[in-house]
C-alpha cells in the first residue's frame, strides 16, 4: 500500500515510559538520526528524582523530548506534537502537555487492569472517550516485539526489553529518519553480546516494517534539512559543553586546569566529564565538602593553575567565604553554578534562575566579582572560555551561571577550530617590580588593575598573602583607614575595568518600541517568542545579557531607547531588581518559579500584551 | 634575580613583618625553632609555602620569608591540598591551632590525613581560643571554666593524636613549644616523611590559659609525667626510669607500671612503624586531661604512597603520547572524539 507523504516544517516528539524502558536512549538515538539528516534540533530529558522509582508508577516516568525542524531551533519545543507512551503512567503523566490533535502512540500491552490501577485510572482511557481529540495509534509494542524475536536466541525478558527499539524503528519510519547510525550503534553497544545486538537490530527493523505495512499508519512525514552552516558537528548538553570549555580554557592558556568539586545535582556531570580528561591537562579532586572543593581550587590557582570549582546553589552558599578570600587575594578562580530550584534543598532536579542574587551579592563585606551566564547548551563552551578569560586577565573569581535546563538540554554544536578561540596565555611574575629590587605583590597594572601572579617556586618573589586588609603595592597587612578605603574602591574598580562587549539588540524591523531583556537559559524561549511575534507583524526588540557583573557599558543607552522594557526570569525578579536600581528604568518583570522553563507560547502571549498596551 | 645562597640561616627565614603575639606566648618559641630548623631542610625558600587558617597561630606565615597564605578559619588543609596536588615540587606546611584544626576545620584535617597529601600540619594546641579572647576549645579539659563556660565546660575534649590516628594518618607526633631540641627532632622526622605529617605542639597561651603545660616543663614535675618516645627503646620514664609502659592485664590497652615490679621483657619497646594504628592509639590514651603520663615524640610513622604521587601517576599514564601534541591539537582531538557528523 502506498503511503501518503506529508511535509512538515517542525515537529516535537516526546518519548515517555517507565524508568526501566530505556526512553533516554531511545530519544537520544532518534535525535542522533535527526542530526545526521541535517535538521536543527534541541532536546530535553526529564528524569524522575528517585534513583529507582517503583515500576509503572507516575513518579517513575522518564521522558525525552526532541524538537527538530527545517530551520534553526531555539528550544526543545513547548508541547509535543507526538507522544510515545510506553505504559499508562507515561500517558497519564504527559497527557496534560499535549495540544489538541496531537498524535499518541500507546503500548496497548501495558494497559492492564493492574497497571491502570497503579496510576489511578478507574477505566481504561483507550476504551473511553478521554482521548477524543487526539489521534491515537494503538500498538501492541511488547507483544509485537516478542513475536518479531521469536526465532532469536534471547530470553523472553531480553526480547521484551527490546521494545524501545521497536518504538524507535516505528518513529524512524514515520519521520523518514536514516537508520544506519542506530544499527551501527546497537552493534557497538552490544559488541560483547552479539545475540542481544542482533535482537535489538531486529526489533528496530520490525518497528520500521510495522509502520510501513500497518494500515493504522497511513501518513509518513518528512522534515527537510535545515540550512545549517557547513562543518563538523556534535551533540552536546550544557554540562558537556561546559566541561569542554574548561579544557579549552586550560589549553588556550597553556595552564593546567584543577577542578575541585563535591557531588551535587545537577552539576556532577562536569566533575565526571573532567575526570576523564586527564590527558588534556586536567586534574580533578573530589573534595570532602563544597568548602574544600573551592578551597583546593584556590590553592591550585595560588600555585599557578586555572582553579575551577563546579556546584549548584546549596554548594555556592557554602563557598561564599572562600570567594571573599579569593577577592582579597586577587587570584583567578572560576566558579560554575549550575542553578536549580531553591531555597534549601528545593527541587534539585528542576531548573530555576535562582542564584543571580547570591552570585552578585552573596558575600560578607563588599566583595565584588565578575558574573556571567550561558544562554544555550552549546554556548556553555564559550561561556566557560569567557569566565576563564576574565579570571586570568583580571585576577579575580568569576561566577559562571548555567542551570538545570541548559545542563540537561542538548543541541548540535558546530565544532570550532581551536586556533580561532581566544588566546588566554598569561605571564607569571618572574622579576621584582619595585624600587630597590623589591617585589610588590599588590602593585596593580594600570589598565586591568590586576596584580602580578607570582607563583611559589619563583626565586626572589617570596611574599605573603591573606584575608586581612592590606596596603596597596606592598600587600603588607594594614589597619590604616585610608588603606582599607583605597583597597575597597580598587577591588570594585577592577570589576568595572573588565573589557565587556556592548549589549547587542536584535530588532529586524528597527521600529520596535518594546525591548525584552533576558539573561541565561531563557534565551531560547524568548527568541522563539519574538520570532513568532515578528512573523505576525508585531515589532519587538530582544537583547540578552552574557555579562551581568559588570554590565556592558551601553546598557543604559539601550534601555533608554525603548518605551517599555520587559524582563522575563525564572525567579521572582532578580535581574529586574538590578536593572531598576542601576538605570532607574521602570522595567516590567515577568516571573515563573514552578521549576519548569518558559514555553515560547506563554512568552509570546505575555510579550504581545506588553506591546499592545504600550 | 637574587641568587639563592647555598647556605641559608635562620635569619633568611625572617620576614620584615613585626611579630605581634602577646608577651610570653609560646608561639615565639615555635617560630624561632622553625626559623632555625628551616635551613636544615636544604630547600630553597621559594619552594617552601606555609598555609594557615585563622587564630593566633595562623599569623605564622607573615613572619616567615617564604611563600605564604593566611587563609580562612579551618580551611588551610583544603587549600594546601589543592596547592600540593597541583604543585608536588613544593614543600607545603600548614600551621593551625586546636580550634582551627579540630573544631571549625575538623573535616578538612580528617580528609587531608586519610588521603596522605604530602603536607606537614603543625597544630599548636593551647587548649583555649586565644584570638577571640578566651573561650573553651575542643581540647579544653572537661569542666574548664572559661568566658563561654562560666560554670565549667560540659564538652568532652578531643585527644588530637587519637583523632589523627583514626583518620589514617601515616605520621603522628607530639612535641612541646619550649623544648627546642625535641621540637627540632620531630620536625626533622616529619620533613623526611613522605605524606601527611600531623604534629601536635603543646603551646602556652600566656593570657588565657597560662601555665597549661607547666607540669610538663617544670624540672620538679616533668620527669614523672613526660614519656619520651624513642623508636626501638623500651618505654620507661621518671627521674631514674622507675616507671614503664606495659600491656594491660585485661583489654587491649597499655598502662603504666613500676619498672622494678615487671620483668624487663614485658616493658613495651616503642615501635613507630607498627602497620596498624591500634598500638599508637593505645599509647595516645595513656595520658589523661591532667597530663599525667604524656608521651611526646613520634607515635606512628608508616610508609604509604602520597596522594599527589598517585594523582600524578594517573595523569602521566593518561598523557602518554599527548606530550608531542600542541595544545590546539589536543583540543581538536578531544572535540572530535566520539559521535560527530559533517554538514556540507
Amino acid at each position: 500500500m502506498a503511503k501518503q507523504i506529508q511535509h512538515l516544517d517542525r515537529v516535537a516528539i516526546r518519548f515517555a515510559g517507565d524508568s526501566g524502558d530505556g526512553m533516554q536512549l531511545t530519544g537520544d538515538r532518534f535525535a542522533s538520526e535527526t542530526a545526521i539528516l541535517g535538521n536543527d534540533l534541541s532536546t530535553l530529558p526529564n528524569y524522575p528524582a528517585e534513583i529507582r522509582a517503583p515500576s509503572g508508577s507516575l513518579h517513575g516516568v522518564s521522558s525525552f523530548q526532541v524538537h527538530f525542524a527545517a530551520h534553526d531551533v531555539l528550544t526543545p519545543g513547548d508541547s509535543p506534537d507526538v507522544l510515545v507512551a510506553m505504559n499508562p503512567a507515561a500517558l497519564r503523566a504527559n497527557l496534560a502537555d499535549l495540544p489538541p490533535n496531537a498524535e499518541i502512540i500507546v503500548n496497548t500491552d501495558e494497559f492492564t487492569t493492574r497497571n491502570l490501577e497503579k496510576v489511578g485510572y478507574t477505566s481504561n482511557p483507550l476504551e473511553n472517550d478521554s482521548l477524543d481529540g487526539f489521534t491515537v495509534h494503538r500498538v501492541p509494542l511488547t507483544s509485537a516485539t516478542i513475536a518479531a524475536l521469536a526465532d532469536f536466541e534471547v530470553s523472553k525478558k531480553d526480547a521484551e526489553r527490546a521494545k524501545n527499539m521497536f518504538a524507535l524503528g516505528l518513529l524512524s519510519w514515520m519521520y523518514s529518519r536514516p537508520t544506519e547510525g542506530t544499527v551501527e550503534f546497537l552493534r557497538q553497544k552490544f559488541a560483547k553480546k552479539p545475540k542481544i545486538a542482533a535482537a535489538n537490530v531486529a526489533a528496530f527493523q520490525a518497528g520500521w516494517n510495522y509502520g510501513e505495512t500497518t494500515e493504522d499508519f497511513a501518513v509518513r512525514y518528512e522534515v527537510k534539512p535545515a540550512n545549517l552552516l557547513p562543518g563538523t558537528y556534535r551533540s552536546v548538553n550544557g554540562n558537556s559543553a561546559l566541561a569542554y570549555g574548561l579544557v579549552a580554557a586550560g589549553l588556550r592558556a597553556h595552564l593546567p586546569v584543577f577542578l575541585g568539586a563535591y557531588p551535587i545535582t545537577p552539576a556532577s556531570e562536569i566533575l565526571h566529564e573532567l575526570s576523564a580528561y586527564k590527558r588534556y591537562g586536567v586534574t580533578t579532586f573530589q573534595a570532602e565538602d563544597e568548602i574544600a572543593a573551592v578551597g583546593s581550587a584556590l590553592g591550585a590557582s595560588y600555585g599557578g593553575a586555572l582553579g575551577v570549582t563546579s556546584t549548584s546553589g546549596p554548594g555556592l552558599a557554602l563557598k561564599t567565604e572562600t570567594l571573599g578570600l579569593a577577592v582579597m587575594l586577587e587570584l583567578p578562580l572560576v566558579i560554575v553554578d549550575v542553578q536549580r530550584a531553591g531555597p534549601s534543598t528545593g527541587l534539585p532536579t528542576k531548573t530555576e534562575q535562582s542564584d543571580l542574587n547570591i552570585a552578585l551579592f552573596g558575600r560578607h563585606g563588599e566583595a565584588p566579582l565578575a558574573v556571567i551566564a550561558a544562554r544555550s547548551p552549546a554556548d556553555c563552551f564559550y561561556a566557560a572560555l569567557e569566565a576563564a578569560r576574565i579570571a586570568l586577565t583580571y585576577r579575580m573569581p568569576v561566577i559562571l551561571l548555567s542551570d538545570g535546563y541548559l545542563a540537561n538540554g542538548s543541541e548540535p554544536w558546530l565544532l570550532p577550530d581551536p586556533a580561532d578561540l581566544p588566546d588566554l596565555r598569561v605571564e607569571f611574575a618572574t622579576e621584582p617590580n619595585g624600587p630597590d629590587g623589591k617585589f610588590l605583590p599588590y602593585l596593580h597594572d594600570p589598565h586591568t588593575l590586576a596584580r602580578p601572579w607570582a607563583v611559589p617556586g619563583t626565586p626572589g618573589l617570596e611574599h605573603r598573602v591573606g584575608g586581612l586588609e592590606k596596603a596597596n603595592n606592598t600587600g603588607a597587612v594594614s589597619y590604616v583607614p585610608a588603606d582599607h578605603d583605597l583597597m575597597m574602591r580598587l577591588r570594585a574598580a577592577r570589576v568595572e575595568a573588565i573589557d565587556v562587549p556592548d549589549l547587542e539588540v536584535e530588532d529586524p524591523t528597527g521600529d520596535a518600541r518594546v525591548l525584552v531583556l533576558g539573561w541565561g537559559s531563557t534565551y531560547g524561549p524568548i527568541g522563539a517568542a519574538c520570532r513568532k511575534l515578528r512573523e505576525r507583524g508585531v515589532s519587538i526588540a530582544q537583547a540578552h545579557l552574557r555579562h551581568i557583573s559588570p554590565l556592558p557599558r551601553n546598557v543604559g543607552t539601550v534601555l533608554a531607547g525603548y518605551d517599555r522594557v520587559i524582563i522575563p526570569e525564572m525567579n521572582l525578579g532578580q535581574l529586574a531588581h538590578v536593572i531598576r536600581d542601576r538605570y532607574l528604568v521602570d522595567a516590567v518583570s515577568y516571573n515563573k518559579v514552578n521549576g519548569q522553563p518558559f514555553t515560547s507560547a506563554e512568552l509570546e502571549t505575555v510579550l504581545e500584551e506588553v506591546v499592545r498596551n504600550d | 634575580m637574587t641568587e639563592v645562597p647555598l647556605k641559608l640561616t635562620a635569619k633568611d627565614f625572617r620576614s620584615d613583618q613585626e611579630v605581634r603575639w602577646c608577651p610570653g606566648c609560646g608561639d615565639f618559641a615555635i617560630l624561632s625553632a622553625i626559623q632555625s630548623f628551616m635551613p636544615e631542610l636544604g630547600i630553597p625558600r621559594e619552594r617552601i609555602t606555609f598555609v594557615s587558617g585563622i587564630g593566633c597561630s595562623s599569623r605564622f606565615p607573615y613572619y616567615l620569608n617564604t611563600y605564604g597564605m593566611h587563609s580562612i578559619h579551618g580551611r588551610a588543609p583544603a587549600i594546601a591540598t589543592g596547592l600540593a596536588v597541583s604543585r608536588p615540587d613544593l614543600s607545603v606546611w600548614v600551621v593551625s591551632g586546636d580550634g582551627d584544626a579540630l573544631s571549625i576545620g575538623g573535616n578538612h584535617l580528617l580528609h587531608a590525613l586519610r588521603r596522605n597529601v604530602n603536607i606537614k600540619i603543625l597544630m599548636f594546641n593551647n587548649r583555649i581560643y586565644g584570638l577571640t579572647k578566651g573561650q573553651c576549645s575542643p581540647t579544653s579539659e572537661f569542666g574548664k571554666v572559661t568566658k563561654s563556660t562560666p560554670v565549667g565546660s560540659r564538652d568532652t575534649p578531643f585527644n588530637p593524636i587519637a583523632v589523627a590516628l583514626g583518620s589514617e594518618a601515616s605520621f603522628v607526633a607530639r612535641t612541646i613549644d619550649s623544648d627546642r631540641k625535641h621540637l627540632h627532632s620531630v620536625l626533622r622526622a616529619a620533613a623526611a616523611h613522605q605524606g601527611s605529617a600531623f604534629i601536635e605542639i603543646y603551646q602556652n597561651c600566656a593570657i588565657f590559659n597560662d601555665g597549661a603545660f607547666d607540669v610538663l616543663k617544670d624540672p620538679a614535675s616533668r620527669d614523672s609525667v613526660l614519656i619520651r618516645l624513642e623508636h626501638g627503646k623500651p618505654i620507661t620514664f621518671g627521674a631514674t626510669g622507675e616507671k614503664c609502659v606495659v600491656r594491660e592485664p585485661r583489654g587491649f590497652g597499655l598502662e603504666v607500671a613500676d619498672t622494678a615490679s615487671v620483668p624487663r621483657s614485658e616493658i613495651i619497646v616503642h615501635d613507630e612503624a607498627v602497620p596498624g594504628p591500634a598500638y599508637a592509639f593505645t599509647l595516645s590514651r595513656l595520658s589523661d586531661q591532667d597530663l599525667s603520663n604524656t608521651p611526646i615524640g613520634v607515635f606512628r610513622r608508616v610508609a604509604r604512597p602520597t596522594y599527589e604521587s598517585m594523582v600524578q601517576e594517573q595523569n602521566t599514564a593518561a598523557r602518554t603520547s599527548a606530550t608531542d601534541s600542541t595544545p590546539d591539537d589536543l583540543l581538536a582531538e578531544l572535540l572530535h572524539t566520539g559521535n560527530t557528523w559533517t554538514i556540507r
